[in-house]
């Protein structure tokens, strides 16, 4: 398959453009890789890919666009069975549904409700975040990864949102290894896969983009 | 694939809908057990401790949650008849693209309609129907979003209907003069005995809005 088939439209710190690329490196998959620029001016092709959201990631494969990560990653994994994300059995996969949409629905926000902070990060907001990767912790409980003995579709999910972490346990002044050690081995397992490696950011260079973001805002 | 399957829900669910439509169309023989919210049962918080709502499937003694996941769920498991889903993966993505859509939109835009007065309803009623005329032209020509047959979006999305009334009288608006393309969708639906008898009567759900609004204190 030539590179130019599969193609992401992309923004280098956004955590949902990530699980795209670590799905597809998973499965081994050359692709493009597009940089939008967000802020000066998103390009024709993501407008007409994604009229209704009009953001990344977008992932068009032979020109047919998908849109929203969770879906993106799913769609890659039915497409391309080789090595599976998802369990074979069909409990097992309405499970890593299920914790895949709990950490679309609580993770980014909460995190987000900490790097946001104007001045002193208020308790519950720590807290909040902390709890949430606590119930993550008694998902995962003494498997390797989410999946199980291998790394799978929740994994995939997730790890793109921890580059992020680092932002908040600046400004909110707590460390997640401290917090929550078991979900700081996961992470550091996750990280020394390739499939991850290779694209995940540096978190001092989110926290960078992190403060930017802040400046732009008006927040600092 | 056989084996006891109950569904803990509530009445005027539109996500409990969903899941009920889905049993319905597979012809599976269910338990449905009435949950009253204000006085969850030990079943209801021990099935779903995480976040404690409804409806939760429990098929065999284990619990499936969010009502999308156990339509999905459904269609895998029964998957010899009424297919939900379609078979091909980028015609599934595109289901699961406008199911999300439903999720993201319909529910608190609605909620908005029924809860808010004023500017805010006002705000609340046009991203309502903006939302409701995309669907529509997700629809286009076809009888279902599924085609032929009732699919996974259809199933999304008709329980709302069952709320249209309520949110035309709280928001003095007809859903119908601005969607009429829609409601003929709506209308439809409604002829299988699938969604009929999953979808409460809409004046009861009106009721229920409007002892919603005396609790919450909402003129």
């Amino acid at each position: 398959m030539s590179k130019a088939e599969l193609l992401l439209l992309d923004f280098w710190v956004s955590p949902f453009c990530l699980r795209v690329k670590i799905a597809l490196n998973e499965k081994c998959l050359q692709y493009e890789a597009r940089p939008e620029d967000l802020f000066g001016g998103k390009s024709e092709l993501l407008l007409n890919s994604n009229p209704i959201y009009k953001k990344v990631p977008v992932f068009l494969h032979d020109g047919k666009p998908l849109c929203e990560s969770t879906i993106i990653v799913n769609y890659i994994d039915e497409t391309w069975s080789s090595p599976p994300l998802l369990p074979p059995c069909s409990y097992g996969r309405a499970q890593a549904r299920f914790w895949a949409d709990y950490i679309d629905k609580k993770v980014f926000d909460a995190c987000g409700n900490v790097w946001r902070c104007k001045g002193e990060v208020p308790v519950e907001a720590k807290n909040e975040f902390i709890e949430i990767l606590k119930q993550l912790e008694e998902a995962l409980g003494d498997k390797d990864y989410f999946n199980g003995a291998t790394f799978g579709f929740v994994d995939v999910i997730a790890i793109p949102l921890t580059c992020w972490f680092f932002s908040a346990e600046k400004i909110g002044g707590f460390t997640v290894a401290e917090e929550c050690p078991k979900f700081s081995s996961w992470m550091k397992r996750c990280l020394q896969r390739e499939s991850v490696a290779k694209v995940m950011p540096e978190p001092e260079k989110v926290y960078e983009f992190v403060l930017m973001f802040r400046k732009m805002q008006g927040i600092d | 694939m056989e084996g006891a399957v109950v569904l803990l829900d509530f009445w005027p669910s539109m996500f409990g809908m969903r899941t009920r439509i889905a049993l319905a169309e597979k012809g599976i023989k269910y338990e449905y057990r009435e949950e009253d919210l204000r006085n969850k049962s030990d079943l209801l918080l021990q099935m779903n401790p995480v976040h404690k709502k409804i409806p939760v499937l429990i098929h065999n003694g284990k619990p499936v949650c969010e009502s999308l996941i156990q339509v999905q769920y459904i269609d895998e498991v029964w998957n010899d008849r009424a297919p939900l889903l379609p078979s091909d993966p980028y015609k599934r993505a595109i289901a699961r693209f406008w199911a999300d859509f439903v999720d993201k939109k319909i529910y608190d835009l609605g909620s908005k309609v029924w809860k808010t007065k004023g500017e805010e309803q006002e705000t609340a009623k046009k991203e309502f129907i903006e939302s409701l005329k995309l669907l529509e032209g997700e629809l286009g020509d076809k009888a279902y979003f599924g085609g032929e047959n009732l699919g996974f979006v259809d199933v999304a999305l008709i329980p709302f209907y069952s709320w249209f009334y309520a949110y035309e009288k709280c928001g003095n608006f007809s859903i119908e003069a601005e969607c009429p393309k829609l409601i003929a969708w709506a209308k439809r639906c409604m002829q299988k005995e699938s969604v009929a008898k999953s979808l409460p009567d809409k004046e009861k759900v009106y009721e229920f809005v409007l002892h919603l609004k005396k609790v919450y204190g909402i003129e």
